[in-house]
């Protein structure tokens, strides 16, 4: 009897209770980033996976669960997790973790948003009038979010704020040198014209000097269809384009077919750390996604 | 700086120096020394700028935030006018037709055993508005949180609105506590709390038809706390007005049912999830009516509902959007002890056990479709001879039906409905056709799971 009790405690009781904070990370990108500045002094949980598209999330039991023992909630925002954090925030019963608490994080407040419109109307698809929440292609994002994130970390947990800044300092002085060997090494790539399934990139191709002609999806967050597909294939049909990006989320059969049909290459680029078995943290994803772009232009 | 300058020059000028003549090594080492120092107070100087560099870009794009921040506003500022409507709530529409097809009369339609209550059984044939869902839902504080639902409908040729649900939350209490009062979704069972829109198929299983008339909705107050563990565990309870079938008349000066409930539920790895709950509701009914609308059967007694239900959802990957499936089945067992009357009925003593179940799959194979199959069905012990020709006696054989469905949806915000209906529920078998569209405008909150 005493060994079944025993075992259910183990089962039931929060993984972390060693760990000094609990970070409930939406996102794969953001549970890394915790994990480079927090260190030990945090336990991270990411609500998604690299091959689970964000926008369309069960709010699922398990993560109510999460969001109830969190200290603080990191999420993109901009309202790409409409459709279920809010139903998490509202069944977890957790006062810290609430928008306009320290103990939630909206990642994309942090930086220059890119596509916000006052034009909001949903002929136009699924479309966000704060901005592209996919912030995380453009490193430069990255570490403006992980300057905020280490000040809110230091605010809940005022003990390890030191831990917080060496943390902050230490990845930022990497990240720095990261960002300026992928900058010399996709310095080649400007200019590239590249067809997207969703509008995922636009970071990516405003730091890297890409260039967007078109999408897969005919409107923002719809499946794309044989029509619009079609279209594509007659316009792109000399060529045109240099490259066409999907991520692993999204069913590769769209980009495939019009690959077969233009001679374009299709690449599929992790979005998040995860999306590829290479990009296992933050610096891996960015290599990899570059890597894979040079490789898909013949840049290699 | 200059100082730092000068040190630099008078260095290199020693080392010019020391070089035309034969240095010692104690010489040359002493002046790697003051390099190697020099060289590492600038890269400690040039952190430092770079770091104050980095603050300052940052400070720029937070102006640039502020800016863009200002240049939406007054997109949002143009619809209010004075900026008083930057506060209004976010509203919702839902518009919800159906057009339907019996084989037989749905007026006819009775379920020998069940007399329903409030609005269940079929909805009218032929081509219908259905009903218009105004949401309208907002944080009151820092404290409170508010939610309107608003029923707008036409019947018998007149617009009727009705109060769906109207309550308040407490967002900020501790431990793990919340609480809502007003008019709500009582929390037992598990489609109870859903609303219709969300709804699998375009009506609600023979189970919640006959022992809660669809849902039960009523005025009360409502207590969950959920533990603080990785399992998600959540507990409940309500009381309630006791005005709403299955209850009615307020009894119990006005606190006439009481309900408990508890969920669990977790991930098995990332490709299924699952919620499994049970629930009682103790519902005391004074003069409640059901069955035929102009001669009603009037229950007065006490109704007890026990519930188990059990949910489980797959998707490969856990990446819902592109395929998934969703089984769900739910076991709801009655007893009610009491007195039934009627016009041509004396009150006569009625205490019965009855159950009920469905099991139903939707699975969606590719992005927009979606297909799904339902088995409900009842089951009644015999009230005695007593209510032999009333709709109350047990019929010759259970209650069941089968149904299948197609939707599709261009959007989340918009979906059509193809639904058939195995009726084997009334005394005559039937055949029922049902087309349905769900569409929805403005601001529309996360579905729970």
């Amino acid at each position: 009897m005493k060994r079944i009790i025993q075992t259910l405690v183990l089962i039931v009781l929060p993984l972390g209770v060693q760990a000094e904070l609990d970070i409930f990370a939406c996102e794969p990108e953001w549970a890394a980033l915790a994990n480079e500045i927090g260190g030990t002094e945090v336990n991270t949980y990411s609500a998604t996976t690299a091959l689970q598209d964000p926008h369309y999330i069960q709010a699922r039991p398990s993560l109510i669960a999460r969001v109830r023992n969190a200290d603080l909630v990191i999420c993109s925002g901009a309202q790409l997790e409409i459709g279920w954090l809010p139903a998490l925030l509202r069944k977890a019963n957790n006062r810290d973790v609430l928008p306009g608490t320290n103990g939630y994080l909206e990642a994309s407040a942090h930086v220059l948003r890119l596509d916000a419109t006052g034009d909001v109307d949903r002929s136009k698809g699924d479309i966000h009038p704060q901005g592209n929440p996919h912030i995380q292609t453009d490193p430069h994002n990255i570490a403006a979010v992980a300057s905020a994130l280490h000040r809110q970390l230091a605010l809940l947990d005022p003990e390890n704020a030191a831990t917080y800044e060496s943390g902050f300092v230490d990845f930022s002085e990497r990240w720095k040198k990261a960002i300026s060997g992928w900058e010399e090494r996709a310095a080649v790539l400007r200019g590239t014209r590249v067809i997207t399934h969703h509008k995922s990139w636009v970071y990516l191709e405003q730091w890297l000097g890409l260039e967007e002609l078109a999408n897969l999806e005919a409107v923002p967050g719809l499946p794309p269809t044989a029509a619009h597909l079609s279209r594509l294939t007659s316009r792109f049909s000399d060529g045109g384009a240099d490259v066409i990006i999907y991520s692993p989320y999204q069913d590769s059969k769209a980009a495939e077919w019009l690959s077969t049909r233009t001679a374009i290459t299709a690449v599929v680029l992790p979005l998040t750390v995860g999306g590829t078995d290479r990009a296992t943290d933050l610096f891996s994803l960015f290599d990899d996604i570059i890597d894979r772009l040079l490789g898909a232009t013949g840049n290699e | 700086m200059r100082i730092d300058f000068l040190k630099a020059a008078t260095l290199v000028l020693l080392s010019i120096c020391s070089s035309g003549v034969l240095a010692q090594d104690s010489e040359i080492s002493l002046l790697r020394a003051s390099l190697t120092e020099l060289r590492s107070e600038y890269d400690a100087r040039i952190t430092d700028l770079e770091n104050r560099l980095a603050i300052a870009e940052q400070n720029a794009l937070q102006a640039n935030y502020t800016a863009q921040q200002a240049v939406t506003a007054p997109v949002n500022n143009a619809a209010g006018g004075d900026g008083n409507s930057a506060f209004n709530p976010a509203i919702g529409l839902i518009f919800q037709g159906q057009a339907w097809n019996y084989s037989q009369s749905p007026e006819a339609h009775l379920i020998p055993g069940f007399p329903l209550g409030g609005e269940a059984g079929p909805v009218a044939e032929g081509i219908g508005l259905g009903e218009i869902e105004l949401i309208m839902n907002a944080n009151v504080d820092d404290k409170f949180s508010a939610w309107l639902t608003a029923a707008l409908a036409m019947e018998d040729g007149e617009s009727v609105v009705e109060i769906e649900e109207a309550w308040v939350e407490a967002t900020a209490l501790p431990a793990g506590f919340g609480a809502k009062f007003g008019r709500f979704f009582s929390g037992i069972g598990y489609l109870n709390g859903k609303h219709s829109h969300s709804w699998d198929f375009a009506d609600q299983p023979l189970p919640y038809q006959a022992f809660l008339a669809n849902q039960y909705i009523d005025n009360g107050v409502q207590v969950r706390w959920l533990a603080p563990t990785n399992l998600y565990m959540e507990f409940g309870g309500e009381l309630m007005q006791g005005d709403r079938y299955p209850s009615a008349g307020s009894a119990h000066s006005g606190a006439g049912s009481y309900s408990a409930f508890a969920n669990f539920g977790g991930d098995v790895g990332t490709n299924n999830s699952w919620l499994a709950g049970i629930s009682y509701l103790d519902a005391t009914a004074i003069g409640r009516p059901s069955g035929d609308e102009d001669e009603p059967l009037l229950f007065s007694g006490e109704s007890r509902l026990a519930t188990a239900q059990f949910v489980w959802k797959w998707a490969p990957d856990g990446n819902w959007k592109n395929r998934n499936l969703t089984v769900q089945a739910e076991y709801l067992m009655r007893r009610e002890r009491g007195e039934y009357s009627s016009t041509s009925l004396a009150p006569t003593a009625y205490d019965v056990d009855q159950d009920g179940w469905y099991l139903q799959a939707v699975y969606q194979p590719i992005p927009r479709w979606r297909v799904g199959g339902r088995i409900d069905a009842l089951s009644s012990d015999d009230p005695g001879v007593a209510f032999d020709g009333t709709l109350l006696a047990t019929p010759a054989s259970d209650p069941q039906r089968f149904s299948f469905m197609a939707d599709w949806s261009n959007s989340e915000f918009s979906r059509l409905r193809l639904q058939f209906t195995r009726d084997e529920s009334g005394f005559i078998d039937g055949n029922h056709w049902g087309l349905q569209y769900i569409h929805s405008i403005g601001a529309h909150g996360a579905h729970s799971f």
